[in-house]
């Protein structure tokens, strides 16, 4: 059972970073400017990387003969478990980077604590993940404070997005029941630990960006577990055209 | 034939690193061990950045390289301890340098250069340390673009990590 429940552990983690490395690829080519296509590019390819160290280990903790291809390539909507925030549409470079600096806030301090999970190729990739995600971090809240106080219409469009994406922040700290299991074996990161200290993070840099934190506290859930909003299915019927069109093909 | 450690790792010298071919990976500080086992090396490499997609063909060179050779290899990868720019030798440093790129400033994370509160990053042209950031990320997961104020020349900063 505990397979079960690694393997399942390990997927969310691995689905989060292939989507949201998916969004950002959506990017290449079309950033406003130079420099941001290639620092959103670049982060992607830090996601993705991340991604294929969860899915060899999950691969391997299967052990059913399934690749790391296999995983990312082969599972349909329902087998997908990253949260809902990271599925959201791209929308405009507001929406992009408030997407990216909620979920690089989980991201840093999840990653701080898996650090030190008894499991030890977890807490290897960990290490290795946390170097790249300070600078995924840094480089998102710089860019929310800059677009919040900077011009009227980008505070506006910011704010939109923090109003908008607000719903989906509850689901990062929210435990599911593979969540619950892993934390008991000293493997998984306890949410309810790193709640307040991400909290506190995205408190700090809205003020700092003179956005309004939303009072309204429900909140979207449900992609953990297998339940998604419309969005997914679209990104994996592209992610994934190549190997159901051409099933086995390489490059 | 007989081979030996010292004699793979000066093989190992002549595998360029492929998005920076001025190094050569014991430059990059990225092979961790070398083993004999009846006569084929195992050789373990750690990746620089996770999404590095140089990995796959740093292993192709060098199975290539001692292959040449007539040695058969076996390479394995790990991910701990993690990369960290501290396992640049200092002569990985001088070829960056000399390559154009300016090389880490500073022992592991350094906050300081990474958040631009000190001009720490010296220009590989002129050697002026009146430089700025332009992009924390650059042409690879492994730079930022900088450029110096006082020959007004971009480069590529190898950040620290």
């Amino acid at each position: 059972m505990e397979n079960k429940y690694l393997f399942n552990y390990l997927l969310q983690l691995g689905d989060n970073s292939l989507i949201l490395g998916h969004r950002l690829s959506e990017w290449c080519g079309h950033g406003p400017i130079l420099e941001v296509d290639m620092a959103l590019t670049n982060i992607a390819l830090d996601l993705f990387g991340q991604a294929r160290n969860y899915f060899q280990y999950a691969a391997q903790v299967e052990n059913k003969g399934r690749t790391e291809d296999d995983l990312a390539m082969l599972r349909d909507v329902r087998e997908f478990k990253n949260v809902l925030l990271v599925e959201q549409p791209n929308e405009d470079f507001a929406y992009t980077i408030l997407r990216q600096f909620f979920f690089d806030a989980f991201h840093f301090s999840f990653l701080q604590e898996l650090q030190h999970s008894n499991d030890e190729q977890l807490s290897a990739i960990a290490q290795k993940s946390l170097k790249e995600v300070t600078y995924h971090l840094k480089y998102s809240s710089d860019w929310v404070i800059r677009l919040g106080d900077g011009t009227e219409i980008s505070h506006e469009k910011i704010q939109n997005a923090v109003n908008d994406l607000w719903m989906y922040m509850g689901e990062l700290c929210e435990e599911n029941e593979t969540d619950k299991e892993m934390t008991s074996l000293g493997i998984g990161v306890d949410l309810n630990d790193i709640q307040g200290t991400v909290t506190q993070k995205i408190k700090e840099i809205l003020q700092e960006a003179t956005l309004n934190i939303p009072e309204s506290t429900w909140n979207q859930s449900g992609g953990k577990n297998g339940k998604h909003t419309e969005h997914l299915g679209f990104i994996l019927s592209e992610l994934q055209w190549m190997q159901r069109t051409y099933p086995n093909m390489k490059w | 034939m007989n081979i030996d450690h010292q004699h793979i790792y000066d093989l190992l010298e002549q595998v360029p690193d492929p998005e920076v071919p001025a190094l050569s990976i014991m430059d990059l500080g990225i092979v961790r061990n070398v083993e004999l086992k009846n006569n084929t090396a195992e050789i373990t490499i750690t990746p620089t950045y996770t999404g590095c997609p140089a990995m796959d063909m740093i292993e192709v060179n060098i199975k290539a390289v001692l292959q040449e050779n007539g040695i058969e290899s076996n390479i394995k990868s790990v991910l701990s301890p993690p990369w960290t720019t501290d396992w640049l030798t200092e002569k990985g440093k001088q070829k960056l340098k000399e390559f154009g790129i300016a090389p880490p400033v500073a022992k592991t994370f350094d906050k300081l250069s990474l958040s631009q509160e000190e001009r720490l990053v010296q220009c590989p042209i002129c050697e002026s340390s009146n430089t700025k950031m332009i992009s924390q990320f650059g042409s690879t997961a492994c730079k930022s673009l900088f450029k110096c104020n006082n020959c007004l020349e971009p480069f590529d900063y190898f950040k620290c990590h």
